[in-house]
């Protein structure tokens, strides 16, 4: 079974900060530049909820999610 | 559905007596219509209206339509390329090249140290407001200086240049003035700036436009940068704050839900920001033939998105006209989606979330001080909705 996975694209990434707002256990985002940084690769159950949230309102699709639950498409 | 497809003529939409937060009465007809309607601008050319959630956001995210000002068409005269620095009317990489280098000063984090700065601004106001008793305009009172107070020491505009300031940003977004006073508080607005860009330049203070100065950024681009953060930071929270106080005091039930709870802070402002949608809508034009919940919509052709009427859309957000404070609002359209996405966003939940609160907690007893039908709503041809004024009123002993 693989694991849930969240994968990030800094190149499409446009700082809102969506993700660091819905899932901060999971996402950041630089201090300098505004992007997005994976605090977490591997989102506990707990986690995976807020994970979705964020995936889902990122507004530059910049997150996508890999493994159970997620959207398979990459 | 070619032949059911139904048509709006854009110009005037109404809300409906009793209810000043719903979507107007055309534009949820359309809906109930399906998600995309044809569309008569105010130039007599043809486009397209999207009122449901799923179209507006994928068009949001779709590269090929343009949000370049010289591209709209729906006037029947050319309209002008966005002045320079005015980015939210340009595509990548012009877009990019402005917002860049302001995305790190607008983070979450960031935002968030200025929690303690929006306490004391807002507690200020407060206590001005119980100084000088009941009643009170919030608007004035409240709702305009926050956010104003807190942008222009973001960006180092100096505290007393703040007034003048305001009233022209008032005259731009207001939607009740004639091209005259446009034109007039747009030249004072670019001489001020033109003052103030020349000056941080001069001697750079701790302060994002002294920042960047530091960047390849033209003193030109640098002014129209300023412009947008200015408008984009002063009016909208500004209506979200006295707008969200007139819709949760006609909501006394979620009111009393959300004081009962501090902890529903956070939702109270996403559904908020949701149920009201102060931008109401925006445009894009297609650059190809793009097909669109079924319809091609043609190259050329200007789309309006209706944020408000898709965050209403009973599709995407079960009940969407009543106010739930306990709704999982995120998702919602109100800061737009795509590229162009509010870049204030962070910093806009910062001071709803410290501001609303802390009212309500100051006066418990607040409530209108004239009856609902007669709070001074802003005209529909206002880009950003809200209120010209709210009177309201407390019990001295209580508060």
């Amino acid at each position: 079974m693989t694991a849930f996975r969240p994968r990030i694209d800094r190149e499409r990434c446009i700082g809102a900060g969506m993700c660091a707002l819905t899932a901060p256990d999971v996402f950041d985002q630089d201090p300098d530049d505004g992007r997005v940084v994976l605090l977490d690769a591997e989102p506990s159950a707990a986690h995976r909820t807020a994970t979705r949230l964020a995936a889902g309102a990122c507004p530059s699709g910049a997150i996508t999610l890999d493994g159970p639950e997620g959207n398979k498409d990459s | 559905m070619g032949e059911s497809l139904h048509t709006v003529t854009m110009l005037p939409t109404t809300r409906r007596p009793g209810c000043p937060f719903d979507p107007p009465e055309e534009l949820l007809e359309a809906r109930r219509h399906g998600p995309i309607s044809r569309l008569i601008h105010p130039g007599g050319m043809p486009g397209w209206l999207i009122t449901g959630y799923d179209l507006v956001r994928s068009v949001l995210a779709d590269s090929r339509f343009s949000a370049r000002k010289e591209l709209l068409n729906v006037v029947d005269y050319q309209l002008p390329p966005a002045p320079p620095g005015e980015f939210l009317l340009m595509d990548e990489p012009q877009h990019g090249r402005y917002r860049k280098p302001l995305v790190g000063r607008f983070t979450v984090r960031r935002m968030r140290l200025l929690t303690e700065r929006v306490e004391r601004v807002t507690a200020e106001c407060l206590d001005a407001m119980e100084e000088a008793g009941p009643p009170a305009d919030l608007v004035t009172a409240f709702a305009k200086p926050i956010p104003a107070v807190i942008i222009c020491e973001l960006l180092g505009v100096p505290y007393a240049d703040r007034g003048s300031f305001q009233e022209q940003i008032d005259t731009f977004m207001g939607g009740e003035s004639n091209e005259e006073e446009l034109i007039a508080a747009y030249t004072a607005t670019q001489d001020y700036l033109a003052e103030l860009v020349a000056a941080k330049r001069a001697h750079p203070t701790d302060d994002v436009l002294s920042e960047l100065t530091d960047s390849d950024l033209t003193d030109e681009e640098l002014k129209g940068v300023a412009l947008v953060l200015l408008a984009g930071g002063i009016d909208t929270t500004a209506n979200m704050l006295s707008l969200g106080t007139f819709a949760l005091l006609q909501n006394p039930s979620q009111l009393a839900a959300l004081r009962a709870d501090p902890a529903l802070a956070d939702r109270t402002v996403e559904e908020l920001l949701r149920y009201l949608s102060v931008a109401k809508s925006f445009m894009r034009t297609a650059l190809e033939d793009v097909e669109v919940g079924g319809q091609i919509i043609e190259a050329g052709t200007t789309v309006v998105l209706s944020y408000h009427t898709a965050n209403h859309d009973p599709g995407r957000f079960a009940d969407p006209h009543v106010l739930d404070v306990r709704r999982q609002s995120v998702g919602h359209l109100a800061f737009g989606h795509g590229i162009h996405q509010c870049l204030g966003q962070q910093l806009a939940r910062v001071e709803l979330r410290v501001a609303l609160p802390a009212l309500f907690r100051r006066f418990p007893t607040l409530r209108l001080a004239v009856p609902a039908e007669e709070v001074d709503l802003r005209p529909e041809t206002a880009d950003i909705y809200g209120v010209r004024s709210l009177p309201v009123a407390w019990d001295r002993e209580r508060s």
